[in-house]
């Protein structure tokens, strides 16, 4: 039995695969193309077809996370304009440093190796702060608005830069325009550089150095990826990339996905989550390590023992947000025995 | 397969490839309208019975 010319089971793969991307797009903000277009190449799509269709797919799950972020109130859009400015300055001059570097030969290693630097270092950074604990200025879904403890110190720093105009953001912050554009920048020079998407950038940058609560961060950033995604896959749409049969399927599943994941970030007490966030970023750090190996002495199975360490990390962490929801649930239940009439 | 703008360039390519990512997005559309009034039917039921188990 076929349907949109794929058969059952691989729909029923991609529905599943959806639903656990989904989760993570809704909790996290990320966690999109850097998870799709590995396991469609690795499943024999074509390149152009993998990114275009993980682009559309990025597209639709970020417009149904956002729409839910709003929802619960989380969506800073002026912020979000701002970040859309700064960072598509950044992704031109990001773009321009790889042709420099194709010119010269070094392009593959030096992103590769950045690449690798980047994701592994942020994981680090995350699980550090994680296991410092509250004290530690670590991630927490909670704050509505942002406490001065819960503020990053390298945020405080920033917001301390009082260079007009100055921008009220949601969370009672205030933080200068030059600053906001220029952290927008810099996530925009990297993802230009790294050709990826940019959320597990840019969400810890919004947090770490312009100091918004976690919530807002996520639903800014899912609002950034909606205009990202949507001129990415359009552009990859007009030469043929984007497969409807992969986009579709996915998206049924990521729809569900993403609204457990928007709606963990209202429940769950999220300390043992941000390690395993950190872990995640560890594990895809090392998974492009394995792969770029597989390519420089050409050895196959490293490209799937990639994906394996790519889609376990994955699922390592979406199973925790599950559980940890199902919990926080329980915790909450009413003690009281129902009476009997 | 359901590959979309085969097209090389021009005006054909780009209202396929925007009439692409409207379906996209209004699969996202229908999915977040639909599986909100499953939410809104089911949540509540769903919540409980997930604290009692």
């Amino acid at each position: 039995m076929e349907f949109l010319g794929i058969s059952l089971a691989v729909l029923v793969m991609f529905v599943g695969f959806g639903l656990l991307i989904g989760i993570l797009f809704g909790f996290f903000g990320m966690g999109g193309s850097f998870l799709v277009t590995p396991a469609l190449l690795v499943m024999g799509y074509p390149s152009r077809v993998a990114v275009g269709s993980g682009l559309a797919f990025v597209f639709g799950t970020s417009v149904i996370a956002t729409l839910k972020h709003r929802d619960l109130g989380q969506v800073d859009y002026k912020l979000g304009v701002l970040m859309i400015a700064g960072t598509t300055a950044g992704i031109e001059v990001g773009k321009e440093m790889v042709l420099y570097l194709e010119e010269l030969g070094m392009a593959g290693s030096i992103i590769s190796v950045t690449y690798v630097v980047l994701l592994g270092g942020i994981g680090l950074f995350v699980t550090y702060e994680a296991l410092k604990g509250n004290d530690g200025g670590g991630i927490d879904h909670d704050a509505e608005d942002a406490d001065a403890e819960d503020i990053p110190d390298i945020a405080k720093t920033i917001q301390s830069y009082r260079v007009p105009p100055m921008i009220s953001l949601r969370g009672g912050v205030s933080v200068s325009l030059w600053m906001i554009l220029g952290v927008a920048f810099v996530t925009g020079l990297l993802s230009g550089f790294l050709g990826v998407g940019g959320g597990f950038i840019r969400m810890p940058a919004l947090f770490y150095l312009i100091g918004v609560p976690v919530p807002i961060a996520v639903g800014t950033d899912l609002f950034e990826i909606v205009f990202s995604g949507g001129i990415g896959s359009f552009l990859y749409a007009m030469d043929g990339g984007v497969d409807l049969s992969i986009v579709l399927p996915l998206l049924a599943g990521s729809a569900l996905g993403a609204r457990v994941g928007s709606a963990a970030t209202s429940i769950v007490d999220e300390g043992e989550i941000k390690v395993y966030f950190g872990l995640m970023l560890l594990g895809g750090s090392v998974a492009v390590a394995v792969r770029e190996l597989g390519n420089v002495y050409d050895i196959a199975v490293l490209n799937t023992v990639s994906l394996v360490l790519i889609l376990g990390s994955a699922l390592l962490v979406s199973g925790a947000v599950v559980y940890s929801s199902v919990s926080a649930l329980r915790e909450e239940a009413p003690t009281d025995p129902p009476t009997a009439d | 397969m359901v590959a979309g703008g085969g097209a090389t360039g021009g005006l054909p390519a780009m209202v396929d490839a925007a009439t692409l990512i409207g379906v996209v997005l209004l699969e996202a559309i229908v999915l977040y309208v639909g599986y909100g009034a499953a939410e809104q039917v089911l949540g509540d039921r769903l919540i409980e019975r997930l604290q009692n188990a």
